[in-house]
C-alpha cells in the first residue's frame, strides 16, 4: 500500500519525500478536523450529563 | 551459459511466488499499523487538540458576550440579600447567555471565566461552546435547580479542577440581569443515572424547590465515564448588574 503510493508519485526520491509528507499532513489535517469530530459524539468516551 | 539461462527464470518465478503472499501480509501488517496510528491520532486529537481549539473559541464567545451584556461598573457592590433576584426567561437552544466564574479556579491573576449556553447537546454546545445549562433546569437565580454540564477533560475541559471545590466556595453566575453568588454546600459522586441530583430539589427530589441552588455536573474519574461529579450550591446573594459587581470576584471597593 505505502509502496504503491511511494511508486506512484513522481519525480526524484527529494520530491517524493515532499510530497509524502504533505499527503500524511493532509490525512492528518482531514482526520482532525472532519473525521474525529464526526464520529467523537458517537464513541462512549466522554460524557459529562446525567441522563 | 546454460546456467546463467536456467539461473534467471528460477530466482524470478520464485520473487514472484513468494510475492503473492509476503504482498497479502504485508499489507494486512501496513494496515494494522496506519489503525494504530489513526488511533493514536484520536488521543491526541481527543486530549490536545479539542483544548486548543475550545480555548481559541471561547476567547470569541467570551468577547461577543461582553458585547451582548450591558455594561456593569468595576466596583463592589452592596449584596442583596432580602429581595428576590430577577429572573430572565430561558435563551433558545445553543445560545450563549450567562458566565461562571469560580474565584477557587483563578490561576495567579487570570479569573477562572467561562461562558455558559443553553443545552447539553454534545455536538452543538458542549463539544464547542463549553459549559451547558440543562434545558427545562431553573434559571439563574430563580428557585429551583440552575444545573450545568462540562466536560472534565478535553474541548476545554472547562471543570477539570472540579474536586478541589470546598464548601463554602463562590460560584458566581453572571448574566444581563445580575451576579448571582452561589455557595458550595455538597460535593458527590454518583452514577450517571442518577438525574435526581438535578432535580429543582436536589435535597428532596420528589419535593417541591424551596431555595435557588445550582449544580456543576461532570465526568468521574479522570479518563472515564463511570461515574459523575456532582457539585451542589445555594444562592448567597446577588448584585444588580448595574450597581457593580460582588466582592467575591476581588477588586476595588
Amino acid at each position: 500500500m505505502y509502496g504503491a503510493i511511494w511508486r506512484v508519485l513522481p519525480g526524484p526520491t527529494w520530491l517524493k519525500a515532499i510530497e509524502a509528507l504533505i499527503l500524511a499532513l493532509a490525512v492528518v489535517a482531514a482526520l482532525f478536523l472532519w473525521v474525529f469530530p464526526a464520529v467523537a459524539p458517537l464513541l462512549p468516551f466522554d460524557q459529562q450529563t446525567v441522563e | 551459459m546454460t546456467t546463467a539461462e536456467i539461473a534467471p527464470p528460477v530466482r524470478h518465478r520464485r520473487r514472484r511466488s513468494g510475492g503473492a503472499g509476503s504482498a497479502f501480509v504485508g499489507f494486512l501488517g501496513e494496515l494494522l499499523i496506519t489503525a494504530g496510528l489513526v488511533l493514536g491520532l484520536f488521543v491526541a486529537w481527543q486530549l490536545w487538540w479539542t483544548d486548543v481549539e475550545a480555548e481559541q473559541l471561547q476567547v470569541t464567545l467570551s468577547e461577543s458576550l461582553d458585547a451582548e451584556l450591558p455594561d456593569s461598573p468595576a466596583v463592589v457592590a452592596e449584596p442583596q440579600l432580602d429581595q428576590p433576584p430577577p429572573v430572565a426567561e430561558a435563551p433558545l437552544d445553543a445560545t450563549t447567555f450567562a458566565r461562571l466564574w469560580v474565584p477557587r479556579w483563578d490561576s495567579g491573576d487570570d479569573p477562572y471565566r467561562r461562558t455558559i449556553s443553553e443545552g447539553t447537546d454534545r455536538a452543538t454546545v458542549l463539544d464547542v461552546l463549553g459549559i451547558g445549562h440543562y434545558t427545562d433546569t431553573a434559571m439563574p437565580g430563580e428557585v429551583g435547580n440552575f444545573a450545568l454540564a462540562g466536560h472534565r477533560q478535553s474541548h476545554g475541559k472547562p471543570f477539570y479542577d472540579i474536586p478541589t471545590l470546598e464548601v463554602g466556595d463562590d460560584l458566581v453566575v453572571e448574566t444581563a440581569e445580575a451576579w448571582y453568588v452561589y455557595k458550595v454546600t455538597d460535593s458527590l459522586i454518583v452514577s450517571p443515572s442518577q438525574t435526581e441530583v438535578i432535580a429543582a430539589n436536589p435535597s428532596d427530589p420528589t419535593a417541591p424547590p424551596t431555595a435557588a441552588t445550582i449544580t456543576l455536573t461532570t465526568c468521574h474519574p479522570l479518563f472515564s465515564t463511570r461515574e459523575r461529579y456532582i457539585v451542589h450550591g445555594t444562592l448567597d446573594s446577588w448584585v444588580p448588574r448595574d450597581a457593580g459587581r460582588p466582592a467575591e470576584l476581588g477588586g476595588e471597593a
